[in-house]
């Protein structure tokens, strides 16, 4: 392995690394160095280079940023978007998906291998991580875990780890067979790969475009079951408990039953984790207005039973990260018959506020372990060292944010490139102030 | 955008008071005198999928109401060619339009068109969505036989889940406090049926479903949209076919409507089809001042 890719460093836009930044003032928060304090933070050469008690770090740093009122936490990891290149730039281009990232507070993400052509070869891995691409923010690429994402052979884990890879994923075209996704966990637990599955026997799911219910029944639209993802939620999850060093990493799991699965996997010590969507945990299939094909997704939008399944999850700790499921449409592909419209909705400038109006204000979970969910946890998740904590020695990444902001989504003032959200015109509270990468502020509110 | 008035996209929304009306100013429309309420008005019938009665029927109603129709189906047309579902409705528009008629294999597709296009819609059947002028014939139909909705227990057997028809009776009905039975097989009828509207009930037996009923609905199995589903239909027939005896079990006037187009031997037998009770010719009929009602709506005219 090439020291490129144990660092596993993603895609940085010129940092400019003589430039000391001090955050002064804030309140930090960072779950995995249990601090939830008033705290100054020193950037320096990319790192944390201090963190201490108000006005304890001595000396001059080149740049200040008052963080008063503000909290200041380690920068927020996304574990799951669609980016769009290469081939669709139409909907999204990692310039304009990282600048709606960075807006949102992330400072990575995590990019899906589904593109056009499929990301299946180091040359792909390599041509994101390019700096022609513009990224904002760090992009860590996951690859196709089978050629073209055809479920049959799977691709050279080795090479595309070494390239930068950070996981492997068919998503949007789940492996079904048995013995395929056996050996992707195999041949990943032997590297130390995680295998992401997008959990849905489409074998079940042909023709659908929302989840099964009376709500699906009464618009006369075929629905897609909780079994179909729990399905294969609870097969992966076998496989892992079976093969020795395997880690499944599951997708935006959307069902109660699912949940189940995981859950027992977690208690068996098999390497286990899972994301969860904002639009999971804020809105069930009744939300929908009729035909309305900004709520069409997949993984759709779930009953109600689910959806309190999963705010358990989210507050006991069994979840490990919130991920966006970031999915850019053009209009066209949007405003057509429900049935036939794209699936997939963008959300990375409304994580963060869905987050804590959702989870923190009305659920009452505490602020550290939201924040852990973007941070320690899909850091976790995905092994990104020296990310998502701010102790000294990690890489400058902070998300500085206001917790009690208040505000309306505007999605005609989105950086991405689309506008497929149901959020438009949402009263949400709390909103990134500064989004720190490499100890470069590269967006700021 | 909101729709256009006059449109008519389905009855899940459409008050009770405006059904009645409806209904109401149907009686006073006769094919036969024709009355030039639509004078001069372009109606347009967009057609995605095969159509041969609704088509007809609405059709016939235009012209009777004095409006020009022109028809556009999928097949040979723009829309084969890959052009949306609103590039076709706004040059319907363009072409000058006055009502756009559609009938669309995707559910919703009449309320998309509705939300973008200025002229009044008519839902001519979506997806396993809605059928809502076969709701509206249909309640006339029942209304011609029973006099009124009160007291009445409609059994609806079949193919319920790919049923628009099915979907906008339910929802018409029970406005009106009709007691509606469900009945069929799982795969056709699931459970959740029951939460459509509200008195609606599903039951697996024929006998549970005829005991009652004053008026009985069947619907064609429709194994094209069957999209993996197996039924056997061997089984079907032996459980649910509307033969003579069966129908011995409802209460004596009972009378059978049907949709079409019926299959013979499937889920009725020609002795039922052809009967006394039948009313599955009258439903036809009904269709067309039915239609004219609905598009005289849809230009103001229903006054």
């Amino acid at each position: 392995m090439t020291s490129d890719a144990k660092n596993r460093r993603g895609q940085t836009s010129s940092v400019q690394r003589s430039i000391s930044l001090l955050i002064k003032g804030g309140h930090v928060v960072d779950p995995r160095a249990r601090i939830d304090a008033p705290m100054d933070v020193l950037l320096k050469d990319g790192h944390v280079t201090e963190i201490a008690p108000p006005n304890k770090i001595k000396g001059n740093a080149d740049e200040k940023f008052d963080a008063r009122g503000l909290i200041v936490a380690p920068g927020f990891i996304d574990l799951h978007v669609h980016l769009r290149e290469p081939g669709q730039a139409h909907k999204e281009t990692i310039a304009t998906g990282t600048a709606a990232a960075a807006a949102g507070g992330f400072t990575s993400v995590c990019t899906m291998p589904n593109t056009v052509p499929i990301v299946d070869s180091v040359d792909w891995i390599e041509w994101l991580r390019q700096p022609e691409r513009g990224a904002m923010i760090n992009v860590f690429p996951i690859a196709a875990a089978t050629r073209a994402s055809k479920g049959a052979t799977l691709t050279d884990f080795r090479a595309l780890q070494s390239a930068g890879a950070i996981a492997v994923t068919d998503d949007g075209k789940p492996i079904l067979d048995d013995s395929i996704m056996r050996d992707a966990l195999v041949l990943g637990g032997d590297l130390n790969f995680p295998v992401v599955q997008h959990a849905e026997d489409t074998r079940m799911t042909e023709n659908c475009s929302m989840h099964a219910g009376a709500r699906s029944f009464r618009l006369g639209l075929r629905g897609m079951t909780a079994a179909a993802e729990a399905s294969i939620v609870e097969r992966d999850v076998h496989l892992a408990m079976q093969i020795p060093n395997a880690r499944l990493h599951v997708a935006h799991l959307s069902t109660a039953d699912a949940l189940k699965s995981v859950r027992r996997g977690k208690r068996a010590k098999a390497r286990v984790t899972l994301e969860v969507t904002p639009h999971h945990f804020a809105l069930t299939d009744e939300d929908m207005p009729d035909y309305d094909s900004n709520y069409k997704m997949n993984p759709p939008l779930r009953s109600a039973s689910d959806l309190e399944a999963i705010l358990v999850a989210l507050a006991d700790g069994t979840v490990d990260a919130i991920a966006t499921d970031h999915a850019p449409h053009a209009v066209h592909e949007k405003e057509m018959e429900f049935e036939r419209a794209a699936f997939g909705i963008t959300g990375l400038e409304t994580a963060l506020a869905l987050a804590i109006t959702k989870l923190h204000r009305e659920k009452r979970i505490p602020l550290s372990r939201i924040v852990e969910l973007f941070t320690a946890g899909p850091a976790h998740c995905f092994d990104l060292r020296g990310r998502g904590s701010l102790v000294r020695g990690s890489i400058a990444d902070v998300t500085v944010f206001d917790p009690k902001k208040r505000w309306t989504f505007d999605v005609s003032k989105s950086r991405s490139k689309s506008k497929n959200t149901p959020f438009d015109g949402w009263q949400l509270t709390g909103k990134a102030v500064a989004t720190i990468v490499g100890g470069k502020i590269v967006y700021r509110a | 955008m909101n729709p256009a008035r006059g449109s008519l996209l389905g009855i899940e929304y459409l008050e009770a008071a405006e059904i009645l009306k409806i209904l109401k100013f149907a009686r006073r429309m006769n094919p036969d005198k024709p009355r030039p309420l639509l004078k001069g008005k372009r109606v347009l019938l967009l057609f995605y999928e095969s159509s041969t009665r609704t088509r007809s029927s609405f059709e016939i109603a235009a012209k009777s109401l004095g409006a020009h129709t022109v028809f556009i189906q999928s097949s040979g047309s723009s829309i084969e060619k890959g052009e949306s579902l609103l590039d076709t409705g706004y040059t319907a528009r363009a072409l000058g339009a006055d009502v756009i008629v559609i009938r669309h294999p995707n559910a919703g597709a009449p309320y998309l068109m509705a939300q973008h296009i200025d002229v009044p819609i008519i839902n001519a059947g979506d997806g396993l969505h809605e059928h809502p002028s076969q709701a509206l014939l249909d309640a006339y139909t029942i209304l011609r036989n029973k006099k009124s909705f009160e007291g009445l227990q409609v059994a609806i057997v079949g193919d319920i889940f790919h049923s628009r028809v099915a979907r906008s009776a339910c929802h018409l009905l029970s406005k009106f406090g009709v007691k509606i039975i469900l009945c069929g097989p799982p795969e056709l009828v699931p459970d959740v049926a029951n939460t459509l509207a509200p008195e609606v009930r599903v039951t697996r037996h024929i006998e549970d479903a005829l005991r009652g009923t004053s008026v009985l609905m069947l619907l064609r199995v429709q194994t094209e949209r069957l999209s993996g589903l197996k039924i056997d239909l061997s089984e079907y027939i032996a459980r649910y076919q509307m033969t003579a005896e069966r129908l011995k079990l409802a209460i004596k006037d009972c009378i059978v409507m049907h949709p079409g187009p019926i299959i013979r031997g499937l889920e009725l037998t020609s002795e039922v089809a052809d009967g006394a009770q039948a009313r599955i010719l009258e439903e036809v009929r009904n269709g067309v001042p039915v239609r004219m009602a609905i598009l005289a709506r849809a230009m103001g005219k229903m006054h």
